[in-house]
């Protein structure tokens, strides 16, 4: 057998002729708007929407948000590149090595493409919060060491301010809590409105000449709430602050372009846009991640080691350390495909009609109140709700018994929950694959929420 | 009569009065020893208070009770209510008789809704065996564990004489 291309490594489901394995050409996607019947074809994809669940209902998934479900193709892409080529990437002179080494490679070149970034940007790590993490770690371990004469990221000294937002989930909040703990830094942030959306006011008050990084979502966890990025990259530049995105939530529903968007370092998941879990990414300009030190030190990322001393890989190697997540990388790559089929354009113009749908629908009851903007132009399908006198846990367990899966709590965005003035709330978020009659579903249910547990009075 | 779904073996109407209604809600303003409990997944808060007294009959010999109990919090239906059912179960009893419960509660949540195995328990559970539906969930089963918790805790520190107030925001 000779050996295999990486078009044929990666592309196991051409045989079956669903997503395309290589990715279908963009170009060739049908630029229609989708479609009821192509919503059905979405959904046979997705074997797990078939499952029955509590009482034999029919399962209503409405927790994209969370993690998002995967399509066989994803799957099949991960199952054929284990059964034929996998071994360690960047190690073994062997065959396996090369393809897997090729593989893992090429699904980084199909990342950087879909968010409209280079190779090199591009640096696997665990998820957005891995992600995240390194950002805030690294500049922390650039803090301690002498300040270079001119640099594209910022040495943070005492007195300087890191600026982040109230509608943040805690991994773009307490990485930038530690950093400024660390380094004597200032942390502030811009609040949010009671629609959930940033108070842009108070930006000229926070970004001065002080300011070093601004951290922000592109799109809130809890309210859905759209950043204006372009806004907030501006203010930044102006005063030459280092930005970083966190488009965990943006990602899977909107075109994301990281270089037009013109932030410094953005993170992502895997598993919220129909990929695998356990691996996800940190974009960075290529002058930034060339001027940050690595955090996780050890095998793959180093040159030459000495007793003493190691030399480090450039970028994006030396923020790769250890035994690297391949079959992951194959498995995001084929989400990722999957979607750049369907068109980022087409689905977010269709999930903005379910969104629409869900807020018209969730509006109207008694007792609801919605954690975030009522107009869909300003928001994502990841819809809160505070439902008077019942406790998110009750109404996630009533919705749970009719087969309707939300997600009940802070969301892991305790801060912005306060601001909203609760403590925890019920959310229903929507993905490519949700129809209109689900929605449907759910607002009737939830209007049964109340009356059910007597919070009605 | 038929089966009751899931969802009725979860709330029962015993539950939902206690909820609506719960009782030894309202924290004493003095006490021996006090917990705080919060359930990290959901951010639900127990707040308990726990009041030491000497029974008084010979045949107990001089055994330290439960006096009072008291709580505030906020939570969903089933930390609530389980935390109101505790209270009346456990006021008054001897020490020895409250952490059997306590067990006997544990062991109720942790059968997957397949019922207990000692008559005993079920006996000496009363109320809280309307609990049961809860063990099919185990999402759920620290919800109704949260006053239990703080009791355990607040007994503790109560044997070993430290009154210092919990920790936490303030109930
Ligand atoms: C806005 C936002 N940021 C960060 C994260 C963390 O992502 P992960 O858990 O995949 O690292 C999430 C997901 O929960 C999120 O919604």
């Amino acid at each position: 057998m000779t050996g295999l291309s990486p078009e044929t490594v990666t592309s196991p489901t051409n045989a079956h002729g669903l997503c395309g394995p290589g990715g279908l050409p963009d170009l060739g996607a049908p630029r229609e708007p989708i479609t009821p019947q192509e919503v059905e074809r979405i959904r046979r994809d997705f074997p797990i929407l078939a499952r029955k669940v509590r009482s034999g209902h029919e399962l209503i998934y409405l927790d994209t948000a969370a993690t998002a479900q995967r399509p066989s193709c994803v799957m099949d892409a991960m199952t054929w590149f284990a059964n034929n080529n996998y071994a360690a990437v960047n190690r073994g002179a062997h065959l396996l090595g090369e393809e897997s080494t090729e593989a893992f490679e090429d699904a980084r070149a199909r990342v950087a493409r879909f968010f409209g970034a280079t190779p090199s940007e591009i640096v696997f790590t665990s998820g957005t919060t891995a992600a995240l993490n390194l950002i805030a770690l690294s500049l922390g371990e650039l803090a301690q060491g002498e300040p270079p004469a001119s640099s594209a990221v910022p040495h943070i000294c005492p007195g300087d301010r890191i600026v982040v937002t109230q509608a943040e989930h805690h991994a773009n909040l307490v990485p930038w809590q530690r950093l400024a703990a660390r380094t004597g830094a200032e942390l502030a942030w811009i609040d949010a409105g009671p629609d959930g959306r940033l108070n842009l006011e108070s930006l000229a008050a926070l970004i001065d000449s002080r300011t070093r990084v601004l951290a922000f979502t592109h799109a809130s966890n809890v309210t859905g709430a759209v950043t204006d990025v372009a806004r907030l990259v501006e203010a930044a530049r102006s005063v030459g602050a280092l930005t970083v995105l966190d488009a965990a939530q943006s990602a899977p529903h909107l075109p994301v372009d990281f270089r037009a968007l013109g932030v410094d370092l953005a993170a992502i998941s895997a598993h919220k846009m129909l990929g695998p879990n356990g691996i996800g990414a940190l974009y960075g300009r290529r002058e930034v991640l060339e001027q940050l030190p690595p955090v996780f030190t050890g095998g793959s990322m180093v040159e030459i080691v000495t007793m003493t001393e190691a030399t480090f890989c450039p970028p994006p190697g030396r923020f790769e350390a250890g035994t690297q997540p391949v079959t992951e990388a194959i498995g995001w790559a084929a989400a990722l495909d999957y979607l750049s089929h369907l068109g980022m354009d087409r689905l977010a113009e269709r999930e903005a009609k379910l969104t629409a749908r869900l807020l018209d629908a969730v509006t109207g009851i008694p007792g609801v109140r919605l954690l975030g903007p009522a107009d869909p132009a300003d928001r994502l399908g990841v819809v809160a709700l505070d439902i008077e006198g019942v406790h998110p846990h009750d109404a996630g367990q009533y919705l749970d018994d009719r087969g309707i899966a939300v997600r009940v709590g802070h969301h892991c965005a305790q801060p912005i929950h306060r601001a909203l003035g609760v403590r925890a709330s019920t959310r229903a978020s929507v993905g490519l694959y949700n129809t209109e009659a689900e929605i449907d579903a759910f607002a009737e249910a939830l209007a049964n929420v109340r009356p059910y547990f007597g919070a009605t009075q | 009569m038929s089966e009751p779904s899931g969802l009725e073996s979860l709330y029962r109407e015993l539950i939902l009065d206690h909820y609506r209604r719960p009782r030894g809600k309202d924290l004493a303003p003095t006490f021996d020893a006090e917990s705080f409990q919060v359930n990290p997944v959901c951010g639900d808060e127990v707040r308990l208070r726990v009041k030491l007294g000497a029974a008084s009959s010979d045949e107990l010999g001089g055994t330290d009770i439960l006096g009072q109990v008291t709580w505030t919090g906020t939570g969903c239906s089933i930390s609530q209510a389980s935390t109101s059912v505790m209270c009346e179960l456990v006021r008054g009893e001897d020490l020895g008789r409250v952490a059997e419960l306590e067990a006997a509660f544990g062991r109720l949540m942790h059968s997957r809704g397949l019922g207990l195995e000692s008559e005993a328990d079920e006996d000496a559970l009363g109320d809280a065996i309307a609990f049961e539906g809860v063990a099919k969930y185990p999402a759920r089963v620290k919800c109704a564990l949260l006053g239990w918790m703080a009791l355990k805790d607040a007994l503790a520190k109560a044997v070993a004489g430290d009154s210092s107030p919990a920790p936490g925001p303030k109930g």
